[in-house]
């Protein structure tokens, strides 16, 4: 599975793209090893573990270290050893695979690779093909039926679901779309367990993404302050001028980048 | 509730529940409506800008790479970006985000897409 994020949604996928991703990986050992012996070493990786990024990578190669959260053998048929894993974005499964060769003292190779998930999105959310994409659009365009359309893609939204959120008054929309910081009088109502420093999605009423902001002050704080800045806007996804412009004085135009 | 601000709601829940979200609500302001001549619910946004707004979970193809496939959905869609969430494939680029009216431009995206 692949998040593609359309237009305006683009500047939203950084916030996921460095996230935990999952995949279902196939390897291949080059000579019949013990069940127990592929089990055992394959759990070795669990945890921190360095890694040197491969020739054909888009990054330098030095070492790093990456952290594999866990991996489950799914199933082991003579050679062939199919895990699922979830790992710290920037892990290289192939050579994961290579290195456990290597423990294994009898050489693998990463023969088949499925990503399942990146971050919150699983591919059992609304999966779908480019053809499906392709029959949307054509539905679309050609007899101006845009339900199947309005199945394939889902709003920007998603992308930020995993965030506390914060949703605000209309009256408070615009001002942050042109780049104000969240004050706690427009706030309606809110996650609990916010702390200082946590990223928040910052919501109308009606569900919509406003902004990302950064925590000023903590979920308890946002509901016995009158004032104050409860969030400081990192990313503006509304654009201006769609809720009306209720706030009288003059502003700093300057961004804050959290 | 006004039933705008329920479906608004509704809406919310779902993307709690799709994002793992387990925390409680607490209301700050209670009985606070929205106006429904602003915005709109994001499942009802008119659909040109529902695309615009759009994220596709893609079940990409294992032969071309992730910007190939990309490049192919800006144009059926006939979009000029569109970003991806990670590589499948050693890829160099990056996809950048267009400059806002207040300067949550290039400077902003550079510095915040690759750390």
């Amino acid at each position: 599975m692949l998040p593609v994020a359309l237009a305006s949604a683009t500047k939203l996928i950084g916030l996921i793209m460095h996230s935990v991703k999952e995949y279902v990986a196939l390897m291949e050992v080059h000579s019949e090893v013990a069940p127990e012996k592929v089990v055992e070493t394959l759990n070795m990786f669990v945890g921190k573990i360095y890694q040197r990024p491969p020739l054909r990578s888009s990054v330098k190669r030095t070492l790093r270290v990456r952290e594999i959260y866990d991996i489950e053998i799914l199933e082991i048929e003579g050679r062939h050893v199919l895990f699922r894993i979830r790992c710290q974005s920037g892990t290289y499964i192939r050579k994961l695979c290579h290195d456990v060769g290597l423990l294994l003292g009898v050489e693998a190779h990463m023969r088949e690779l499925r990503r399942t998930a990146t971050a919150h999105l699983r591919e059992d959310f609304n999966l779908v093909t480019l053809h499906e994409v392709s029959e949307a659009l054509y539905l679309w365009r050609n007899y101006k039926d845009d339900t199947l359309l309005r199945k394939v893609i889902l709003p920007a939204e998603f992308i930020v679901a995993h965030l506390p959120k914060i949703v605000i008054k209309d009256t408070a929309v615009d001002a942050i779309a042109h780049g104000a910081q969240l004050a706690v009088p427009g706030i309606v109502k809110l996650h609990e367990g916010i702390s200082r420093g946590d990223t928040v999605a910052i919501m109308t009423l009606k569900g919509e993404l406003v902004a990302i902001g950064k925590a000023e002050m903590s979920s308890e704080e946002m509901l016995s302050s009158d004032k104050g800045v409860a969030a400081r806007i990192v990313r503006v996804f509304m654009e201006p001028g769609v809720y009306p412009r209720a706030w009288k004085k003059s502003k700093s135009t300057t961004a804050e980048k959290g | 509730m006004s039933d705008l601000v329920r479906r608004g709601f509704d809406f919310i829940t779902q993307l709690d529940r799709i994002g793992g979200v387990n925390r409680q609500w607490i209301t700050r302001i209670d009985n606070e409506v929205t106006d429904p001549k602003y915005g709109s619910i994001p499942w009802e946004r008119p659909i040109d800008e529902y695309i615009k707004k759009g994220l596709i979970v893609l079940d990409k193809p294992p032969g071309p790479t992730s910007h190939e496939v990309v490049a192919w959905i800006k144009k059926m869609i006939g979009i000029e970006k569109a970003g991806h969430g990670g590589t499948l494939e050693p890829s160099p680029v990056v996809w950048g985000w267009a400059g806002r009216s207040e300067g949550y431009g290039c400077a902003a995206s550079s510095s915040s897409q690759r750390h």
